[in-house]
């Protein structure tokens, strides 16, 4: 299996709200022989606030990271959030543009060419590692769950700048769980929105949005919806009581990460796969999963 | 040499930002000028007197029109010259309109421009020979690719104008997609009792030699004198004893074939007849199905058929056919409903194409005209239409419009309306098209008579909920979402170029647009020419179109190539190479280079080799000028000694301009 090497940009939930995506990436990520090399000094990707203020300091704040990522002589820059993937994605159209690129060197003050590449973490595992490499790797497949994987708005979308599978039907996700083992349903809502960053400015947006989304799981029977992305998770599992509090509703439906799910198939315990972060708990499908008698 | 200069204005085209004045008074001091003005619009009936009374009054040799591009013009000049007495080909245009004018707005840089624009057109001009074009006789046939309306349309008029016409078309039958259709708009007639005469008139006509299940292979040769190279596909029926009478295709054991006509709704037999009213009506078996093929042993149909026409043997055949000139009719493809990922990408069976709806409901359909969802069998009560599934999507990078599908949807949801009375129509549109004669009252017709209820806005998302579709959507005249329950979901699929388009193009040296679309050489005066001469266009193949267009078109190709044939001989470019027979050294590098093989090896009478230019297959393209290593392969009114003068004189310019 060819070891590549990956700058790789963690971005400033994964310190925090998604700690558990952190510690199943790096894990998941040495298995298969991926070498992840965290960005040095690594700074906000410039992703919400910075571009609704300015499109310039939104491409300066990506561009920094990308800087010092090109100086550590890597090709790639991988990163978990779409968010930031869109901010490093769209700092790179902005250096195309000599006049573009001159004036961000000039802000970061570091030397930028705007010729490495940004990828995701799921297309990395998806393209670069292969379900068929991963299938390989499974230790205890995920059989016995149901999964419904949730891409969200703009892991693929648009399609021109995310470069990343089909924007309206993606099936990354779709395959990795049917190699591990899963049973995936046709999930009809896999790109709809969750509300995204309006859980601050107008939260009844989001607790709508997310609870059709969290409705349409239940319908496919779904055991857990499986994401790639810390702020849909956020909405989905942080917000699930507060969906529930304004909808009227009863959900208890674990929302776990793509790698959360492939690191347990791949043999590491659900400790290790920062499983206890969730507030939506996930022993029920644990217990399902390693056929345990229900109490 | 007198040259005569005539510099026009093209009112405010070139006047606005070329001093066309000063162009002509500064053409005076240029070498063999003895003649210079300037005029509004030179190519006015005016324009042209006032070339041929200088012409005669100062004993002009040669003539420079500065003007426009000479596509647009230079044969009008030409004739100018002729009518005055002059060879027509002791003239240059100078374009300082394209190539000046229109594309800067510093009329002092513009003038400049244009003076050395003319200085250039002067000096060639001064090296310009008489030339006298030959003649060559015209194949009078003509091959019509494309058996759809269009192609039939053209074949029947050129045939009925007495031309032999070669017609090959790639379906086993002939008809096209009007043959798939159930009704047309916006009258509600059937399409195949208004097509079937026609097709019976083409398959019987005398002056029509028909190839079905056939494509073109290759084609050589130039207007006038084509080549052409036809595969017969192999059809494992010997069509020479098929009686078409079916016998073959009830006794067939592999039932899961896919049946092109009905669109796939309904699988076919391996061995079978496209549809009832084909023509010719003879089986064919696809091999890909048949299990003689698949797994090497079977042979019912040649058990059963009882005129012993079943060959498994049959091997493609290539024809040849020589014909005069050619009409393309190739008809349209239509999108892969897999494209459309919030649609489904074809997942849901009960979400199907326009074109498959269409074979629903006709009575020769799979369903006997009875419209039955392909999941479960059972009647959709609700059914939902979306146009624009695909077309005018520039992230689909297909921004144009398809043309007819507001059209046929409309009567789609009324012919629904008339087969399940009970039912509810949606329509969701972005706007509806309806330019034709009687097609926007065909629209009010299906909201107010058949309360067919259009939704303007688009759909973001089909899915599943027990055994219906969820159509969620946004109403814009309201200002709201909108989730629909529909039992059957119709997309009205982007069309497309025909599949293989492009491929044909090259073999045709025609060209297409970014969509494989074929361009027309002029896209309001010449629609149905292309820009190689003796190859027309007919129907959706240069753009998707209905049929009422498409017919039209046949019958202006089929028009255009009467009028070609009208003439016993053409008149050939006499602008071609022509080689000197005592620089060639016989090295025949022109011979690989040339790309219409109009290039031969000569003998002289003292055994030397030289290259030899075939007059009439020439096209003055130039690329041998550019090989051969003496120079000894020249254009003829584009030497090198003419462009040397070119810039000879461009240079001098420069030199007045630099050092005065």
């Amino acid at each position: 299996m060819k070891r590549d090497q990956y700058a790789y940009f963690p971005g400033c939930t994964q310190e925090g709200t998604a700690i558990e995506y952190e510690l199943s990436s790096r894990k998941v990520a040495e298995a298969p022989g991926i070498g992840l090399v965290e960005v040095e000094d690594w700074s906000c990707c410039g992703s919400t606030p910075a571009h609704t203020v300015g499109r310039l300091l939104y491409g300066a704040l990506a561009a920094r990271n990308l800087a010092i990522a090109e100086k550590m002589g890597l090709a790639t820059i991988v990163t978990g959030c779409p968010s930031c993937l869109v901010a490093f994605k769209s700092a790179l159209e902005m250096a195309q543009d000599d006049e573009t690129r001159k004036e961000l060197h000039e802000l970061v003050d570091i030397p930028f060419e705007g010729n490495i590449e940004a990828k995701s973490l799921l297309q990395v595992v998806y393209e670069d590692v292969g379900v068929d490499a991963l299938t390989e790797k499974v230790k205890k497949p995920l059989t016995s769950l149901r999964l419904a994987p949730y891409y969200g708005c703009i892991l693929t979308r648009p399609p021109q700048r995310a470069q990343f599978d089909d924007p309206e039907n993606p099936i990354s996700m779709d395959r990795i769980l049917t190699a591990l083992g899963a049973d995936v349903p046709d999930f009809p809502f896999k790109t709809e929105c969750c509300g995204a960053a309006f859980g601050v400015p107008k939260r009844d947006v989001v607790l709508k949005l997310s609870a059709k989304i969290l409705h349409m799981a239940r319908e496919v029977g779904a055991d857990a919806i499986v994401v790639a992305c810390p702020l849909c998770h956020q909405n989905l599992d942080l917000r699930q009581g507060q969906i529930n509090a304004h909808e009227g509703t009863r959900f208890d439906l674990p929302i776990l990460y793509i790698t959360q799910l492939i690191g347990l198939a791949l043999g590491f315990s659900p400790t290790e796969m920062g499983l206890d972060k969730h507030l939506v708990d996930v022993d029920k499908l644990l217990r399902k999963w390693e056929g345990e008698p229900k109490t | 040499m007198r040259i005569g200069v005539f510099v026009c204005h093209c009112g405010t085209n070139i006047g606005g930002t070329v001093d066309s004045h000063q162009v002509a008074e500064t053409a005076k001091t240029f070498p063999h000028v003895v003649y210079a003005t300037d005029y509004l619009y030179t190519c006015s009936e005016p324009g042209q007197q006032e070339i041929q009374e200088a012409i005669k009054e100062n004993d002009l040799d040669a003539v420079v029109v500065a003007a426009c591009s000479p596509r647009m013009h230079e044969n009008t000049f030409r004739r100018t010259l002729e009518r005055a007495g002059l060879n027509r080909y002791m003239f240059e245009m100078a374009n300082i309109r394209e190539h000046c004018s229109w594309i800067g707005e510093d009329k002092e840089a513009n003038t400049r421009k244009a003076i050395e624009l003319v200085r250039m057109a002067v000096a060639k001009v001064a090296n310009n020979i008489h030339l006298f074009p030959s003649f060559f006789d015209v194949n009078k046939r003509v091959l019509v690719i494309g058996a759809g309306v269009a192609g039939m349309q053209a074949a029947l008029d050129c045939a009925d104008g007495g031309l032999d016409v070669v017609l090959v078309e790639k379906k086993s039958s002939i008809g096209g997609r009007m043959a798939q259709l159930d009704k047309t708009f916006p009258t509600v007639d059937c399409s195949i009792c208004i097509l079937g005469p026609k097709m019976v008139d083409v398959g019987q006509h005398d002056k029509i030699k028909l190839y079905t299940y056939s494509e073109i292979e290759d084609i050589a040769g130039y207007v006038g004198n084509y080549t052409v190279k036809i595969k017969r596909k192999a059809t494992y029926v010997d069509w020479d004893k098929c009686t078409g009478c079916g016998l073959c295709m009830e006794k067939c054991p592999s039932k899961e074939a896919f049946d092109y006509h009905n669109e796939g709704v309904t699988p076919t037999t391996a061995i079978n007849i496209s549809f009832p009213q084909a023509i010719p009506k003879k089986a064919r078996i696809d091999p890909e199905y048949c299990r003689y093929f698949t797994k090497g042993k079977c042979g019912v149909c040649a058990k059963v058929c009882p005129v012993k026409a079943i060959d498994y043997e049959m091997q493609d055949e290539i024809v040849t056919e020589e014909v005069g000139a050619i009409i393309v009719a190739t008809g349209y493809g239509l999108m892969n409903i897999e494209e459309l990922g919030e649609y489904g990408a074809g997942r849901y069976p009960d979400v199907i194409t326009g074109i498959q709806y269409e074979r629903l409901l006709n009575a020769s359909g799979p369903t006997q005209g009875h419209i039955l969802r392909p999941s479960d069998g059972e009647e959709p009560k609700r059914v939902v239409f979306i146009a624009c599934a695909g077309s005018r999507d520039a992230s689909l990078d297909r921004p144009y419009c398809s043309n007819f599908c507001c059209m046929y949807i409309a009567k789609q949801a009324i012919l629904t309306r008339d087969h399940i009375p009970d039912s509810e129509v949606y329509i969701f549109y972005m706007d509806i098209r309806a330019p034709g004669k009687g097609y926007e009252e065909f629209v009010r017709r299906a909201q107010e008579e058949y309360g067919v209820q259009y939704i303007r806005g688009r759909v973001s998302r089909l899915y599943p909920k027990g055994k219906r579709m969820i159509v969620k959507g946004a109403d814009t005249l309201l200002g709201t979402q909108i989730e629909i329950e529909a039992d059957l979901v119709v997309l009205a699929t982007a069309a497309t170029a025909a599949p293989g388009a492009d491929e044909l193009a090259e073999k045709l040296r025609i060209s297409y647009d970014e969509y494989c679309f074929y361009m027309e050489s002029h896209p309001k005066l010449r629609p149905v020419e292309t820009n190689t001469s003796g190859v027309f266009l007919a129907g959706a193949c240069q753009g998707p179109k209905d049929i009422p267009a498409s017919v039209g078109q046949g019958s202006a190709a089929a028009s255009k190539v009467l009028a070609l044939f009208s003439k016993d001989q053409l008149e050939s470019d006499p602008q071609i190479a022509r080689v000197d027979e005592r620089k060639c050294v016989g090295c025949l590098k022109c011979l690989d280079t040339c790309p219409f093989q109009a290039i031969e090896e000569k003998e002289l009478r003292d055994g030397t080799i030289v290259a030899h230019v075939i007059e009439t297959v020439c096209q003055g393209c130039g690329l041998c000028t550019s090989t051969c290593p003496p120079g000894a392969i020249q254009l003829q009114q584009c030497t090198d000694n003419q462009l040397i003068a070119e810039v000879e004189s461009l240079c001098q310019a420069w030199r007045e301009r630099s050092f005065g």
